[in-house]
């Protein structure tokens, strides 16, 4: 494996909008909102920006499929801006675009954004998609939930669980989001649930109902990354950096060729082996403090904790009933509130999971802070789970403790 | 000699009973209870799907066709040609001679007495008729009608039925018409249809045709009349003096009548029943008659359908009320919501690109590692293989499958929902995200055996287009669950 970019990028400053249905906002007023905190945070001036990428993955919604949309909406300096897109994990990509670009040289300092506008559709949910092109021709007509509530069908036979019990399960994941996120101003749905209304609600794609779903929200995120180097000179102390960016993409082995039994996500455990390498992991469940990983549904965090080798395989969903993801448990996960309760604006969300660590680390998480974070793992998921893209990412304090 | 080398037949799985139908009119069933019912086209069926299912019933693997019928007044096409859409979705090869028929509720017969007299060189013809039945809500036609489809091959080998007599009269009797641009019937009064058509332009026609043949009505063994009046088949029979055992089956209150598709149904029907030596005789009603005599020969018996008409009743799915019925046949303009809005334009240069997988399923066998795969791609999906340029064409149209993923999902825009899909593992190789049709509720599960079949994928209402795709449905009804 190539040597990696493990602690040749630091985090500069973040910023994060209020996520939620921002009636009010446009495109723009979002990536404003975010990058000014971010701005803020990294106390330097937007000429000193050597480039950007912006994450979006729906162009329909005012930001069109190129990088002006960003530098418009920033004005900024005529410097190279390059659109990302890669299904859900679009916002982990412009991260990565950013911090490549500052780990090979070719820029000081660099800017990831994503955002995404969703609620100007009429209707909840994700936009439809036009139906002109092949994939469309033969794929099965399936919504996001829908595709995602095959694991629970899968997962369920293969280790034998219980029907009832696998979706009182699936109900703990959403009700410990909901007491996370009920502590965070910038979430979306900040209401806590019980398991009973999680089990009797309606459902959406059986056997998931909704509150087995993310919400579905407006919002952006950002990171201005540089080096170690010109952030001590900057004056800045206390660094968090990057030990591990790692994506893996299906290549149609899962829903064409054999052996992958639809219980799991094949590139999620190539993406965290990747990443556990690259950041010199070697007991996750006990190295990592944090986990925010691609709660879109219950049943995708659930399974999730096993791709990560966070849980055994098989035992993820008692791990979730024991407490293990809990606040106060053995390793918090969606600590923030998650795609739960903060939404899934498509191009947002990696930067959001990256900017909850970033507070955590620094120990500027408020109400929710958990004691003494070292590493913290991101994992972003885009596509279904027969065919996905999957980033996984580890941030933690440079050469800090953890290892 | 030229004859029938085979036949099927498939009639879709809903069913509408008249007390339904009864129930929803405004004046209701007064109480009373009425029995019978009627077949139904699901939302995704049509002329053409029905038509695909009866071939694929009737072919078998030592057919080697140069032409294909489909006789229908309710194809969806009026100009792509709805016998080629067929064609293609049986993978039929291109080197083929099709036609539309339609017109006349005796489009099916016509087409049947036209390929028996063509000639077959080097190899067969499928005649097809399917009909797709839809009248205004509560029109009295409603409960009589059915939908299904029959298929024949025609060929000069290993024949089961010679054709001994067909006679033809083409009169401009209007006892109902649809214009080209009208989507149901108009009909006149039942009693001149009956006593000035009916019984009048068929008898002489009957007649002749036994006269061709060198035989009388007590010699017939299997009788198939029209009925487009109710009673007036049996008032036939009895006036040409037929032995009543020889009454054909008429699956008024199972199937109800398929139009230009109902005497081939009967007929697939007789000749599953049939034995060697036997006499059947065949007429249709349309603007004149068709009238065959058809005689079986010993090899009878040596082909059978894959489930023919008793097969495909057996496989019934009561419809749950009316108002869905009218949902499904379009009848009623119902919200959709916004979820079905989106445009379903279809790129017809990408069709064509893919017309064997989108039209045939087809996808690929990779001639290295001998994996298979939906779709054919450039490099092998396996990827101890990732060979480029591999694979040959492989056909998964017939090839059983099994669930390995599912869900119900209630959110995604189904006319019926919630719409079930997930992905199939094809017994041999080869995976598909597919939606499935015809599932019960609690009916699928991780296992289930599924069996692919032709349907509508997308209707485009902004252009009157409609869009095939294969879907997964329970095998043998919905009790294809693996015990």
């Amino acid at each position: 494996m190539a040597r990696g970019i493990k602690d040749k990028v630091v985090i500069l400053g973040m910023g994060c909008s209020k996520f939620g249905e921002r009636w009010d906002c446009d495109a723009e007023d979002l990536m404003v909102e975010a990058y000014s905190e971010c701005i803020a945070d990294a106390g330097i001036a937007t000429a000193q920006i050597d480039a950007a990428w912006l994450a979006t993955a729906k162009e329909e919604l005012h930001s069109g499929k190129g990088g002006l949309p960003l530098s418009f909406a920033l004005r900024l300096p005529n410097i190279p801006v390059t659109r990302v897109e890669n299904f859900c994990a679009s916002g982990s990509e412009a991260l990565r675009g950013a911090a490549y670009a500052v780990a090979s040289g070719a820029c000081d300092i660099a800017l990831a954004l994503g955002v995404e506008k969703l609620k100007d559709t009429g209707y909840g949910g994700l936009p439809e998609a036009s139906r002109g092109v092949l994939n469309m021709m033969w794929w099965a007509n399936y919504s996001a939930p829908g595709a995602f509530a095959q694991l629970a069908s899968a997962y369920r036979v293969k280790h034998g669980i219980d029907t009832d019990e696998l979706k009182r399960a699936m109900a703990h994941v959403s009700v410990k989001s909901h007491e996370n996120g009920a502590l965070n101003e910038k979430a979306h749905l900040r209401n806590r649930i019980t398991e009973e209304r999680v089990i009797n609600a309606n459902m959406i794609a059986e056997p998931l109902g909704v509150f087995d779903c993310c919400g579905v929200s407006d919002g952006a995120a950002c990171a201005i990354v540089t080096t170690p180097e010109i952030a001590k000179s900057l004056g800045k102390t206390d660094l968090v950096s990057i030990k591990a960016m790692q994506l893996s993409v299906s290549n149609g082995t899962e829903s064409g060729f054999s052996d992958w039994d639809g219980s799991h996500f094949h590139t999620a455990r190539i993406a965290s082996r990747r990443a556990y390498e690259e950041a010199g992991v070697s007991d996750p469940r006990r190295q990592i403090s944090l986990a925010e990983v691609h709660d879109c549904f219950s049943i995708t965090e659930l399974v999730t904790m096993e791709d990560l080798f966070l849980s055994e395989e098989g035992k993820a969903w008692r791990d979730v009933l024991d407490g293990f993801y809990d606040a106060d448990g053995g390793l918090p996960c969606q600590i923030d509130g998650g795609l739960k309760c903060f939404g899934h604006p498509i191009g947002a969300s990696g930067l959001r999971m990256i900017y909850e660590m970033y507070l955590q680390l620094h120990g500027r998480a408020g109400a929710r802070q958990v004691k003494d974070p070292s590493l913290g793992l991101t994992h972003n998921l885009g596509g279904a789970p027969h065919q996905n893209v999957c980033s996984v990412a580890i941030v933690g304090h440079l050469l800090g403790p953890g290892y | 000699m030229i004859g029938i080398t085979g036949f099927g037949a498939y009639v879709p799985r809903l069913r509408l009973t008249r007390q339904q139908i009864a129930d929803g009119q405004p004046g209701g069933a007064r109480g009373k209870t009425i029995a019978g019912e009627r077949a139904i086209c699901n939302w995704d069926e049509d002329a053409i799907t029905l038509a695909v299912e009866a071939a694929r019933d009737c072919l078998q693997e030592r057919n080697c066709l140069t032409g294909i019928t489909l006789a229908s007044t309710t194809a969806p096409f009026a100009d792509r040609q709805n016998a080629g859409i067929v064609a293609a979705a049986l993978d039929l090869d291109e080197d083929l001679q099709s036609m539309d028929v339609g017109g006349a509720q005796r489009a099916g017969t016509t087409a049947l007495i036209t390929a028996l007299r063509s000639g077959c060189e080097g190899g067969e013809r499928l005649v097809v008729a399917s009909e797709h039945r839809v009248t205004r809500a509560g029109a009295p036609h409603e409960v009589r009608f059915g939908d299904g489809a029959a298929a024949l091959s025609i060929g000069a080998t290993d024949v089961i039925a010679e054709l001994r007599a067909a006679e033809t009269r083409t009169v401009d009797f209007v006892d109902h018409f649809r214009a080209a641009d009208a989507a149901q019937d108009y009909y006149w009064e039942e009693r001149w249809i009956r006593d000035e058509g009916v019984m009048k332009i068929v008898p002489p026609v009957v007649e002749a045709a036994l006269a061709q043949a060198d035989m009388a009505a007590g010699d017939i063994d299997h009788v198939i009349l029209p009925s487009p009046v109710p009673g007036v088949g049996a008032r036939l029979a009895a006036q040409l003096e037929f032995q009543e055992a020889a009454l054909a089956e008429t699956f008024d209150k199972t199937i109800g009548d398929t139009g230009a598709a109902h005497p081939l149904l009967r007929l697939a029907a007789v000749l599953s029943r049939a034995r060697a030596g036997e006499k059947i005789l065949l007429a249709a009603f349309g603007q004149g008659t068709d009238v065959l005599i058809l005689e079986t020969t010993a090899a009878i018996g040596t082909r059978q359908p894959r489930l023919g008409v008793t097969g495909a009743l057996a496989q019934r799915r009561p419809i749950s009320d009316y108002a869905k019925y009218l949902s499904f046949a379009g009848l009623i303009d119902r919200e959709l919501g916004m979820r079905a809005e989106g445009d379903n334009k279809t790129a017809l240069t990408q069709l064509y690109r893919r017309r064997d997988l989108i039209l045939g399923l087809v996808g690929g066998e990779c001639e290295k590692c001998g994996t298979r795969q939906l779709p054919r791609s450039r490099y092998c999906v396996n990827p101890k293989c990732n060979a480029l340029d591999t694979q040959k064409p492989f056909a998964f149209a017939d090839v059983p499958a099994r669930v390995l993923t599912w869900s119900a999902d209630h959110l995604s825009f189904t006319p019926d929902p919630p719409s079930y899909y997930g992905l199939i593992a094809f017994e041999g190789g080869g995976r598909m995200f597919a939606n499935f049709a015809e599932v019960d509720a609690g009916a699928v599960d991780v296992g289930s055996v599924m069996r692919m079949a032709f349907r509508v994928k997308e209707h485009d209402r902004k252009r009157n287009f409609r869009r095939y795709f294969w879907k997964a449905v329970p095998d043998g009804g919905s009790q294809g669950k693996e015990q």
